[in-house]
């Protein structure tokens, strides 16, 4: 089967991505068939097929307007697609509420952070910890922290800031403490949408870090634009460019592949011309 | 330590909150009845029933974000409950409240008859409008309304309810309401006994429904509501529906008004249109906002100031209280978002500051990170 996208030089894009079909036998966690988003005849998402298999940590790259967001915007909820499927264990998800897709157990976060700034860190963690909770059964006051919470705490590393307000962390550590909410809920897929994007180097190596710990125990989709940071954490890669699926492999072949190369790092080549 | 620093010390410490709570009930409980004479005792708790439904607001409003412009349909439900029992007890030989004989009424409307039965009337105080608000709010905030599009649909919602008691004249009693009370659960609303027991009455039903009000803010629910106010779009993302959220507290906030109605009827006397239309509603929200309404004694307080100010001021200059309320309004907008409770709060913690720092002046405690703890 890999043979077959080595023939792939005529093909244009969407062949290239109904072949990517192929690639994937067994069923995934997450499957995304002939998806399109159309906004006011703008194609989005033009034909996308995306197969996510249990345990994955599979980045998703492609240059500005390519789609990324879109894509997660359609798995969550937030977005209803034109046509297509989406299912998440065999369940579809399409015409599902966004809170009903968190419960089914996938979580995501959104390429601004948002955290809610008047309550304190670990309120922030605990409100996501306790969403399976019956609404009476939160008319009770917290007393004390539950395992979970303490447990995403440490994986953030924001024990020392638990009880100030939200609002005063940095952006850096807003979106660790996105991310711990996440995992505070014990989903099984993950969705980051440009998780690093604006953070120092220590920062992202932090986060590479934490990706790598959280990788080990969920499936994970990771939104990412920064190079260096793929290289060093991506192992499988699926390149989004206009809509659609252009490749999809290991992060060595994927950055190898001239494609790839043209659209992605278009940039460098007319900077070069 | 003296007497006094430890004074100061309960007044900036933690249990600052216990210590106004306590003196407020020592003042309202026990000061105010011997300092007042009975009409100006029943002045009082006609402020206080109208800031229980300032309370309401608090919660709905300062708390959940929902700007609700229609309380008084809420104020007005409970208080039509309460007075159509209260003009059924006292009926004629015929059976028919006063106004309906004289609106030329011959048999009473079926919609009546289950109010002669005070467990009922009593249980539709709350009933009412907890079912309105929650029929509002599953419709409202499913479909994703809120803001502006909120207030003024509440505020239709007061017109219509106005329009609608106006013109069924039988029904309604009109434009006048209900009001001529002689009999109120066998008390006489003219003697001393019956204003001061209704005044105790509205106290502790202030006292319960702030602490209840409290607790809930004070919850993970109450977390949830503000992390709703903050960021709704963000809570559907944590798995939460947030129209449910808003609903319950809605329909919480409703029966606060509910409650507030229906205790105004017994003390005041009257429950008409003119109480609860859009302009008393908006007066209503405009006090919570001045006594600050991210705090519900914030509420409670511009609740019982505004309407003490209003009836004070309109007796001596009846076109300058518009005025004098609307300034108000603006002033807090501009310059103390939090209102009365908001600047009550600097002060305090400008005061437990200034304290720290002579007591012991090696650490200075950082500003602004002070967990804020709802009073
Ligand atoms: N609600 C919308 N209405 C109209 N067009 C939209 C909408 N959302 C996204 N788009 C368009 O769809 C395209 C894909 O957007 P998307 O946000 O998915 O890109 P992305 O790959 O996440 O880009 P970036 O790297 O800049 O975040 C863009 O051209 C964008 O302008
Ligand atoms: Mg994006």
């Amino acid at each position: 089967m890999s043979a077959e996208t080595g023939e792939t030089e005529i093909g244009g894009a969407e062949t290239v991505a109904s072949e990517t079909v192929g690639d994937a036998p067994k069923s995934g966690l997450l499957e995304l068939r002939d998806l399109m988003v159309v906004f006011d005849g703008f194609k989005a998402i033009n034909g996308v097929n995306l197969t996510v298999g249990e345990g994955e940590l599979r980045f998703l790259i492609g240059p500005n307007g390519a789609g990324k967001t879109t894509l997660i915007d359609v798995i969550t909820g937030l977005t209803k697609p034109t046509s297509g499927t989406v299912t998440f264990a065999g369940t579809s998800l399409i015409g599902r509420k966004e809170h009903q897709i968190v419960r089914m157990g996938i979580g995501r976060t959104f390429q601004t952070s948002v955290v809610f700034e008047e309550l304190s860190v670990l309120e922030n963690i605990d409100l996501a910890a306790t969403f399976r909770s019956p609404l009476v059964r939160l008319l009770r006051r917290r007393r004390g922290v539950s395992d979970e919470v303490a447990a995403a705490l440490e994986t953030i590393g924001l024990q020392d800031l638990a009880d100030r307000p939200a609002g005063i962390l940095s952006h850096g550590q807003r979106q660790w403490l996105e991310i711990g909410m996440l995992i505070a809920q014990g989903p099984k897929l993950l969705l980051l949408d440009e998780p690093v994007a604006g953070m120092s180097k220590d920062e992202r190596e932090r986060t590479g870090e934490l990706l790598t710990e959280i990788a080990r125990d969920h499936t994970v989709i990771v939104i990412e634009h920064d190079m260096e940071f793929l290289r060093r954490y991506a192992s499988t890669v699926t390149v989004l460019h206009e809509g659609t699926v252009l490749v999809e492999g290991d992060v060595a072949a994927v950055q190898a592949d001239p494609r790839v190369q043209e659209v992605y790092l278009g940039r460098k080549k007319e900077d070069a011309a | 330590m003296s007497a006094l620093t430890r004074g100061k010390a309960l007044l900036t410490g933690k249990y600052r909150g216990y210590v106004v709570f306590v003196s407020v009930a020592l003042l309202l409980l026990a000061v105010a009845p011997a300092a007042l004479d009975p009409f100006r005792l029943s002045l009082l708790a006609k402020y206080l029933c109208l800031a229980i439904a300032a309370l309401g607001i608090g919660l709905a409003w300062g708390q959940g974000g929902m700007m609700t412009l229609g309380q008084g349909v809420f104020f007005g439900l409970g208080g039509y409950a309460m007075g159509m029992h209260l003009k059924l007890t006292e009926a004629g030989d015929n059976g028919l409240p006063d106004f309906m004989t004289w609106s030329g009424v011959e048999e009473l409307p079926a919609i009546w008859e289950p109010f002669r039965n005070p467990v009922f009337a009593l249980a539709m105080v709350v009933v009412l409008p907890v079912v309105v608000a929650t029929a509002l709010g599953v419709l409202v905030f499913r479909q994703r309304v809120r803001g502006a599009y909120f207030a003024i649909l509440s505020q239709a919602l007061a017109a219509a309810f106005v329009i609608w008691l106006v013109g069924n004249q039988g029904l309604t009693g009109g434009t006048n309401g209900l009001t001529n009370f002689y009999d109120i659960f066998g008390m006489y609303p003219e003697e001393d006994s019956t204003k001061t027991t209704f005044y105790f009455i509205v106290v502790i039903a202030v006292g319960v429904l702030y602490l209840v009000a409290r607790h809930i803010v004070r919850s993970r629910f109450g977390r949830l509501l503000v992390a709703i106010r903050d960021g709704e779009d963000r809570v559907r993302f944590l798995g939460y529906n947030p129209a449910t959220v808003k609903t319950i507290v809605f329909a919480t906030s409703a029966a606060m008004a509910g409650i507030a109605g229906a205790l105004y009827v017994p003390v005041v006397g009257i429950i008409s249109p003119a109480l609860l239309g859009v302009v008393p509603s908006i007066e209503l929200l405009v006090a919570v906002a001045i006594g600050g309404r991210f705090s519900l004694a914030g509420a409670l307080l511009g609740g019982v100031l505004m309407n003490w100010a209003r009836t004070t001021f309109s007796e001596s200059m009846p076109d300058g209280w518009i005025y004098i309320q609307g300034g108000l309004f603006i002033l807090v907008i501009l310059v103390a978002p939090k209102g009365i409770a908001g600047l009550a709060g600097q002060i305090g913690d400008l005061v437990a500051r200034r304290r720290a720092l002579r007591t012991a002046p090696a650490p200075a405690p950082e500003p602004g990170v002070k967990e804020e703890v709802p009073v």
